[in-house]
């Protein structure tokens, strides 16, 4: 039998705790709101922020003279014509302000002579990203918001609760529902203004250089509150993951900072570079976008020019040892403890899910749709278009969470009563008032079986049959998943976190397949292997809908290229 | 003839009851003990807890237990194509099989309440 759930009242309620939610989190509580951070894993330790590698984007005009509207400009290219451009400026603009205030508070952005250092990145016009360490500027930043966190006064913290379905009431989004993952038991919480930083998607993907916990879940939550997502087809694949050899205890996206530093060669199955031929010539620099290199590995391998495990070597083997071990220090000590050793072998790379462009359709104020729903972070779609700049995704988390806390808390202070949550939370905690069946299948298999489809058919290169394979997939086992949980209100109950995940995966990954279906057209991170040009037409954003059980999409002509910097 | 790794895990809510299961694991140089447990999570039993988030960076830290005793990091402790005993944290608070409790007191939820 199911307990009655614990009870929480708050002002604000932060669901993610990444730089996003960090950030929002402390900005409500500076406002003088009671702040509840929830987040289904440890708190600050999950996520995408924490297993951010190096660049971390940024107009500062420390060391090469630069203003916002450069960084603008190059966002907006990058985005291929399809950036809300609102947001593009609010992460270009106030991007400043906050890695400042993160340096105020210790972060210890690297410095040269005195000056923050920045680092050049594929896309920028001129060195801009600033970073702590060429690995761990993602733990770092973790790090600095957990420590903030911790001493602002009024934010509650509470790991391993699971939000599973937003509350609303008269039409506003009014708290969540959830259950605690470390005893089984319900939660209802009940909050004036909610802020969904749950990040991106890319565990819906075979290989994925993020968290187990980035399922989509926020894109799901709001969907079914009623919130319009926009550019769902829109995925970042990162080229140059790494493939082979099997590789512990570091990061997949590990060799991006590499090639910032050591340039190296991207070569195909007969140790040729070939970039070249897909119309980026790099000559040991490193220069090719992320759309781009994507492609240009993924057809080589279709060329049956790839390597053996199907992705490129990446190669260092011209870069003499002392400079290697000059530019990496210990981190050639965990290489070799991998059997690696670039000095006599090049590695295998391959594209892997990095980013999601697409997300919650919101306002420059974090506000969604939905009144007392606010999202931030990843979860936001819209302002990188149809492709990211390096760089950008911290920045975003940073500007995003401070603004949602911003806005969160001054809805927070217009209200005077707290908002009847118990009332609108029946049907959800019905969900977890029983057990689930005993001959359910297996989840972790099916979460394997999800994955495995999105990469082959709704990975970079798309067409219209793969498409419409997965889509029919993806309601099969939407069927087999059924609408009762799995498992049971017992303690860790992975089969019950699992049916939950899926649920949201399977909401989310029908909502890639379907934009990605409908947009006859090839554009930055989608391609469409059966239009592979890029329409003036298809300047326009997508947006979807859950009207009852189906989706519902729209088509909305992006607003003429403003492009205002020079 | 491919090799194998067997793991012998731990399995309860409580330490005084508790059983042993023991599964063999398709064993590939390089791999993770993480590896394994998701392996068998998604090929023989999905019931076994066990925590873990950034899966192979070795950045979330969740994924702590012990492996023949000595406390480590699943994700960066490597497979290998023997007996392997798995237990949980004995310093911690049991949750439930591999999972204990390691989040800091202030950043648990705080069962009694509002």
């Amino acid at each position: 039998m199911i307990a009655e759930p614990m009870r929480i009242d708050t002002d604000v309620l932060v669901i993610g705790s990444g730089a996003a939610g960090m950030y929002a989190a402390i900005e409500a509580a500076r406002a003088g709101c009671r702040v509840c951070l929830v987040d289904r894993s440890l708190i600050g330790r999950g996520g995408a922020t924490v297993m951010a590698q190096m660049t971390v984007a940024v107009a500062l005009g420390e060391e090469t003279p630069d203003h916002w509207l450069h960084h603008y400009h190059d966002t907006l290219t990058a985005g291929r014509g399809l950036c809300n451009e609102e947001l593009s400026r609010l992460l270009c603009e106030q991007g400043p302000e906050c890695i400042r205030e993160m340096d105020d508070w210790g972060v210890g952005w690297a410095r040269r002579d005195g000056h923050i250092a920045q680092a050049f990145a594929p896309g920028h016009d001129r060195p801009r990203c600033v970073y702590v360490d060429f690995l761990s500027t993602g733990p770092a930043v973790s790090k600095t918001l957990r420590s903030v966190v911790y001493k602002m006064p009024g934010i509650r913290r509470a790991g391993d609760v699971c939000v599973f379905d937003l509350l609303k009431a008269d039409g506003e989004v009014v708290g969540a529902a959830a259950w605690h993952a470390g005893s089984g038991a319900p939660v209802l919480i009940s909050a004036k203004a909610t802020v969904v930083a749950t990040g991106g998607l890319t565990r819906l993907y075979r290989r994925n250089s993020a968290s187990a916990n980035m399922g989509g879940d926020g894109y799901a939550l709001c969907l079914r509150a009623g919130a319009p997502l926009v550019d769902m087809e829109f995925v970042q694949f990162f080229p140059i993951g790494h493939l082979a050899p099997r590789l512990i205890g570091m990061d997949p996206i590990m060799w991006d900072p590499f090639r910032y530093k050591l340039g190296g060669r991207l070569l195909n199955r007969d140790l040729e570079e070939f970039t070249e031929r897909y119309g980026v010539a790099e000559d040991g620099r490193y220069v090719i976008t992320r759309d781009l290199g994507t492609y240009a590995i993924l057809k080589e391998v279709e060329a049956g020019r790839g390597s053996p495990h199907g992705g490129a070597y990446l190669s260092f083997q011209h870069v003499p040892e002392e400079r290697l071990r000059e530019a990496f220090g210990p981190v050639i000590d965990r290489l070799a403890a991998n059997g690696i050793d670039l000095t006599k072998m090049p590695v295998e790379v391959a594209p892997i899910a990095h980013y999601h462009m697409g997300g919650v359709a919101a306002d420059a104020r974090m506000q969604t749709e939905v009144p007392g729903l606010l999202v931030a972070g990843e979860a936001v779609g819209g302002a990188n278009g149809a492709n990211r700049l390096s760089g950008n995704a911290i920045t975003e988390a940073l500007v995003f969470g401070r603004q949602a806390g911003r806005s969160a808390a001054a809805r927070a202070r217009s209200m005077r009563t707290q908002p009847p949550a118990a009332s609108a939370a029946r049907e959800a905690l019905d969900l977890i008032a029983r057990d689930g069946r005993k001959d359910a299948p297996n989840p972790a298999a099916m979460m394997e079986r999800l994955q495995a489809v999105m990469a082959d058919d709704v990975g970079p290169l798309r067409t219209q049959t793969g498409l419409a394979r997965a889509l029919v997939c993806i309601d099969g086992l939407a069927s087999e998943l059924g609408e009762r949980p799995f498992g049971g209100a017992v303690r860790f109950d992975m089969q019950r976190l699992e049916w939950f995940d899926l649920r949201n995966m399977l909401t989310v990954a029908r909502c890639v397949a379907t934009a990605a279906q409908a947009r006859t057209e090839s554009r930055g991170a989608h391609q469409r292997e059966d239009f592979p040009a890029m329409r003036e037409e298809w300047r326009a954003n997508q947006m979807l809908r859950l009207r009852g059980d189906r989706l519902e999409l729209s088509r909305l002509p992006a607003p003429a290229a403003e492009v205002a910097a020079q | 003839m491919s090799e194998i790794a067997t793991l012998k895990i731990w399995r309860g809510e409580d330490r005084d009851g508790g059983r042993w299961d023991i599964h063999a694991v398709p064993f590939e140089r390089g791999q993770s003990v993480l590896d394994g447990l998701r392996w068998i999570r998604a090929n023989r039993d999905p019931t076994l807890a066990v925590r873990f988030s950034c899966i192979n960076a070795n950045a979330c830290k969740e994924c702590m237990m012990e492996l023949d005793g000595k406390t480590v990091y699943a994700c960066t402790a490597r497979l290998e194509p023997r007996e392997m005993t798995l237990t949980p944290l004995s310093n911690k608070k049991l949750v439930r099989d591999l999972v204990t409790e390691i989040a800091p007191p202030a950043e648990r939820l705080a069962m009694k309440d509002a």
